[in-house]
């Protein structure tokens, strides 16, 4: 390509380079406020260093290893249930022959992926209310007392992990029908003149052929479990559950926005980005190795 | 094609338990209809029923008188009208440079571009930046700090790759500059990704709440899923939602409305959803693919 294409190509950039460096460089360079006593009239480099202080602090709290705690067995209960349930999905919808059923189910099953965790929030908090909500109209129905869902400690957490499975149970699938979909059919048909049944040819053809997806998804899947998700805890908790529901970013949002304390906020949230970051590059090297799948 | 017996069996209890997943789905929205739908005393009852007795549009009604929502319809529009325009350009911009395999520089540009999707200064940073840049409680803090949603970008960057050079190649030799070639050459041909990565933009301002939460303090500034959180989470008395509990007929209760602001909120992207899944499905298919 000519010299002068390349100039201009490089003017091109320069937006795009810009809104780097300012909303995601500067930012990085921000984090220097968890090794200094910020305030913020001296602001990030007038105030004074003040070491590891914060994150002493910070491990030497109780809260700090709770919500720790609460992230990882929420996010572990999420991998363990929400992580099977779309391949399933997936496998069910691939064995239905009408198209026209197979479309009515997926445009359900997506739908609550394209709504925010707000209005989420406030049609699961109405559907599971003590006093009016259809659950405990047929727990009572059945002779039991009502059951006050989002403020209960025990159900709190299966509470996430089953609205996080109806928001992108469906989305999730999407993934898995691609890869089913390419499945070559003639195998099917040379299981099938073999004898074998529906059963048989999901477990000795549908399975293995998607068997890489399932494993790239499954490592992407645990590099993600520091990342908590922010928008469903926050919307859907309250104080009476926050021994077992809060987690890292709600809790860096409290004692950071709330509380006003910016140093000890900022490096829990340097913990918490370092953890994923590790995470990441740890999985996407193991996906790499075993595939060649990944986004670069 | 031979069907056993036990395939037969297989088949129908298949499409019954979608049926049933698929009911299970969408019946906490339908009760979210019913209750909107219904007076305050009929809602107020903990038993379970699938349609209004006395259907009312009592609480719509007075939804619809309540200021802020319309001020957050407002707000919310204009932040889709700029951003997604601005992402778009930005997006193009920034990844058809890094689509050409001979610029000089470019994989220093893009690990330093990729990098920021791994790791990030975090909330506090974050928001002191927006701080300091002044942008605080303005519609630009709302816009500015996700122009470029680098995943959509790459997936962009992607689909530039693959189009053959030689079309590019020969506008060149008939003396198009890259400005042109772009505009009349490559944009053309990556219409459905930009439809996708548009649409994709336009969904993440349109649910977006969090920064408005963080950044906004005027109210009359609000977008409406802001709106939406401070009437139906928080409880808000001051964004028009009747907190009082009531069953007195005529006077909608909070659940109602709650309802109903849902219903108001969310009927815009339930309507266009169907005709727009398509374009949902094709770019997590392209995103899913290694360029």
């Amino acid at each position: 390509m000519l010299r002068k294409n390349h100039r201009t190509l490089l003017i091109m950039l320069i937006p795009g380079l810009l809104y780097y460096l300012i909303f995601m460089y500067l930012p990085m360079y921000g984090i220097t406020i968890s090794f200094k006593d910020f305030n913020i009239i001296e602001g990030i480099n007038g105030s004074p260093w003040a070491g590891l202080k914060y994150y002493e602090m910070a491990f030497g709290s109780s809260d700090f290893w709770r919500v720790f705690k609460n992230t990882l067995i929420i996010s572990g209960l999420k991998l363990v249930i929400n992580f099977p349930a779309p391949i399933v999905l997936a496998i069910l919808l691939n064995e239905v022959r009408c198209m026209r059923f197979k479309k009515v189910i997926q445009t359900v099953t997506y739908l609550p992926h394209f709504l925010s965790w707000v209005v989420l929030a406030g049609v699961i908090s109405a559907f599971l209310s003590p006093s009016t909500g259809p659950i405990n109209a047929l727990i009572t129905a059945a002779g039991g007392e009502p059951i006050y869902f989002l403020a209960n400690k025990a159900w709190f957490r299966p509470v996430l992990v089953i609205s996080a499975m109806w928001k992108e149970i469906g989305w999730s699938s999407i993934i898995y029908l691609a890869a089913l979909s390419s499945v070559d059919t003639e195998l099917y048909e040379a299981a099938m003149l073999d004898g074998a049944g529906r059963f048989k040819q999901i477990i000795h053809i549908t399975l293995p052929s998607i068997s890489n997806v399932i494993v790239i998804m499954l490592i992407f899947a645990v590099g993600g479990i520091v990342n908590d998700d922010f928008d469903q805890v926050f919307n859907l908790y309250t104080p009476a559950v926050y021994s077992v529901g809060d987690v890292l970013s709600t809790y860096v949002y409290r004692i950071g926005l709330e509380g006003m304390q910016y140093s000890l906020s900022t490096a829990i949230g340097l913990f918490k980005n370092v953890i994923a970051f590790v995470l990441v590059l740890g999985t996407n090297f193991i996906a790499g190795k075993i595939s060649d799948y990944g986004l670069w | 094609m031979i069907r056993t017996r036990g395939e037969k069996i297989f088949t129908v209890v298949n499409y019954i338990f979608l049926t049933l997943l698929a009911v299970l789905m969408i019946y906490p929205f339908w009760d979210i209809v019913r209750i909107s739908l219904s007076t305050p005393a009929e809602a107020a009852k903990l038993s379970f029923t699938l349609f209004p007795k006395e259907p009312t549009t009592a609480a719509y009604a007075q939804v619809f008188r309540n200021e802020f929502i319309w001020q957050g319809y407002g707000n919310t529009i204009i932040r889709i009208l700029l951003g997604m325009p601005l992402q778009l350009v930005l997006m193009v911009a920034t990844a058809y440079p890094l689509s050409k395999k001979d610029l000089p520089y470019r994989n220093v540009f893009t690990l330093v571009i990729v990098f920021t999707m791994f790791f990030t200064g975090g909330l506090i940073p974050n928001y002191l930046l927006v701080k300091s840049l002044h942008l605080d409680n303005t519609i630009w803090a709302l816009i500015l700090p996700g122009a470029i949603p680098t995943f959509n970008m790459l997936i962009v960057r992607n689909n530039f790759m693959s189009i053959p050079t030689s079309l590019e190649e020969s506008a060149y030799i008939d003396g198009a500059g890259v400005v042109r070639t772009l505009w009349s050459i490559i944009l053309p041909l990556s219409m459905p990704i930009l439809m996708t990565v548009a649409l994709w933009g336009l969904v993440g301002h349109w649910n977006a709440w969090f920064d408005c939460l963080l950044y906004i303090s005027d109210p009359d500034k609000y977008v409406l899923q802001a709106i939406l959180r401070k009437i139906i989470i928080e409880s808000a008395p001051q964004f028009g939602d009747m907190a009082v509990m009531t069953t007195e007929d005529n006077v909608p209760s909070a659940e109602v409305v709650k309802a109903a602001t849902i219903m108001v909120s969310t009927l815009p992207i339930l309507v266009v959803y169907p005709f727009i899944q398509k374009y949902f499905v094709k770019g997590v298919m392209v995103g899913s693919l290694k360029g």
